[in-house]
């Protein structure tokens, strides 16, 4: 293990042991702040009712990333051919993120119904606005040199963006992609606080309001299991598809 | 024949060069040399079209052209190779890009990594060989232009002595094997006086060239040529006048 994934482990020992200890000290309440082995415990023996939820908002999640590509990259790719269409689309990309979620939550329920659709597109909100930026600024950050060379090669936009742009942007395209999945889930999760028969968002609204915390904890702790999952995944398709060292 | 006559470029109203006239007759080897920061990429890139010309013609083979972007190939002193393809990869870009036969582009390329002494590094990332090998790769590419007029940006400006001693010999086969017209800009004067066969020198801002000197030394030539010392002491002596002009 590296040095700074040995700080990292310490710390987390540490939070752990003295949250544990804390808990133990004071006689806390589970029902107010249940102590990390508990939540674990709980975790680990109601997987298989937590285990379904967390499929729904994975799935939720997933195909809000993937409405997010299909829909980022196409856009990314004309507001960079397009200054105009830049200049003419940013500010309701702006304008996407400075309105809360949880503003938009209520009324995507209302419009999307208390299926999938609403959530799926709450995550879809949330991670289109990282990789449609990340990607924009990638492409328009390639070496005007290179941009000269393709010119005088009498290459086409379409070559010049398959052989040269693309390849450039994908350090930047990766990490809004690593910083939209890691958000992901906040989206998908308040979706379902607001209207959900399944999900991860809707196991802890029930076990919040009938005081079962360790529960509510243990879904926190496959929330975070699952973003950390995706980022991971992130981090493995980027190392695969840039091979090379600038 | 590529004739320039009368051009001009001006940044915030003050000349990078103006009234600029050069005639380069096919087939030579023709160097601009001048000071750091006289204006001689800003002249490429009015040449190659990346900034138009303020005023002036130019003339390519009895027509006139906006910019010779689409006539020429064209080396940096920057390699411009990209690092996600390998060595050959590179050196076919600019038949890809073109769409032009891949077989019959491949095979000329293998035998211009052969001629280049690249044979053997084909499949090779531009990260994983030297210096001198990126630039041989860069002349294959530019080869791969398959152009008549070719223009040097300082080709060689960022290698140790060495490698440029040995790229300064395969640039002349551009010349002799491959009978282009070169036009290749430099501050470096003992490289003009190895490769040119027309030196123009040049002043400092605003570019004017102040002398032209035809060299009829058979190549490869020897620095000690005493014929190449009294050149270059008159080119020195120009280039000094010019920083004063």
């Amino acid at each position: 293990m590296t040095r700074s994934g040995l700080i990292a482990l310490g710390l987390i020992i540490c939070l752990l042991a003295g949250w544990e200890g804390a808990v133990r000290i004071w006689a806390i309440p589970v029902f107010i702040l249940p102590p990390p082995s508990l939540i674990l415990t709980t975790a680990v023996v109601q997987a298989p009712l937590i285990l379904p939820h967390a499929a729904v908002t994975g799935a939720e999640i997933v195909l809000g990333i993937f409405l997010a590509l299909i829909t980022a990259i196409p856009l990314a790719i004309a507001m960079f051919a397009r200054p105009v269409l830049e200049k003419a689309l940013s500010p309701f990309l702006v304008a996407s993120q400075a309105i809360p979620v949880f503003a938009l939550a209520p009324l995507l329920v209302i419009w999307l119904g208390y299926g999938m659709a609403s959530k799926v597109f709450m995550a879809w909100i949330i991670i289109f606005f990282p990789i449609t930026v990340s990607l924009v600024q990638g492409l328009k950050s390639c070496d005007p040199e290179y941009r000269t060379l393709f010119s005088l090669m009498g290459a086409s936009f379409l070559k010049t963006l398959t052989l040269l742009y693309w390849p450039w942007a994908l350090p930047r395209f990766f990490a809004g992609l690593r910083v939209g999945v890691s958000v992901a889930t906040i989206g998908a999760v308040i979706g379902e606080w607001v209207g959900a028969q399944q999900g991860l968002g809707f196991l802890m609204i029930q076990s919040n309001a009938r005081l079962q915390t360790p529960l509510v904890f243990a879904a926190i702790l496959w929330l975070a299991a699952m973003g950390m999952i995706l980022w991971s995944l992130v981090g493995i398709l980027e190392k695969k598809i840039i091979t090379w060292n600038t | 024949m590529l004739q320039i006559t009368d051009l001009a470029k001006y940044y915030n109203g003050q000349p990078v060069f103006s009234g600029l006239d050069l005639q380069l007759p096919a087939g030579r080897f023709q160097v601009l040399l001048g000071p750091s920061g006289c204006g001689k990429t800003s002249l490429f890139n009015t040449l190659t079209g990346v900034t138009p010309a303020d005023e002036g013609t130019i003339t390519w083979q009895g027509q006139t052209v906006p910019h010779l972007g689409s006539l020429c190939a064209y080396m940096h002193q920057k390699d411009l190779l990209l690092p996600w393809f390998s060595l050959m990869d590179n050196a076919l870009l600019p038949a890809r890009t073109r769409g032009r036969d891949m077989a019959c582009a491949r095979v000329l390329a293998e035998n211009l990594f052969s001629r280049l002494g690249l044979s053997g590094y084909e499949s090779h990332q531009p990260n994983q060989v030297s210096g001198g090998m990126r630039q041989r790769c860069a002349l294959v590419r530019t080869l791969m232009f398959d152009r008549d007029l070719i223009l040097l940006d300082e080709p060689l400006s960022a290698l140790d002595a060495i490698t440029r001693q040995r790229l300064q010999h395969l640039l002349l086969l551009l010349q002799t094997e491959f009978a282009k017209t070169i036009l290749m800009i430099t501050h470096d004067v003992d490289e003009a006086l190895l490769l040119a066969d027309d030196i123009f020198v040049s002043s400092s801002l605003p570019m004017t060239l102040i002398r032209r000197i035809r060299l009829n030394q058979p190549k490869p030539r020897a620095f000690d040529d005493p014929d190449l010392l009294h050149i270059k002491a008159d080119i020195l002596a120009h280039l000094v006048k010019g920083e004063a002009v």
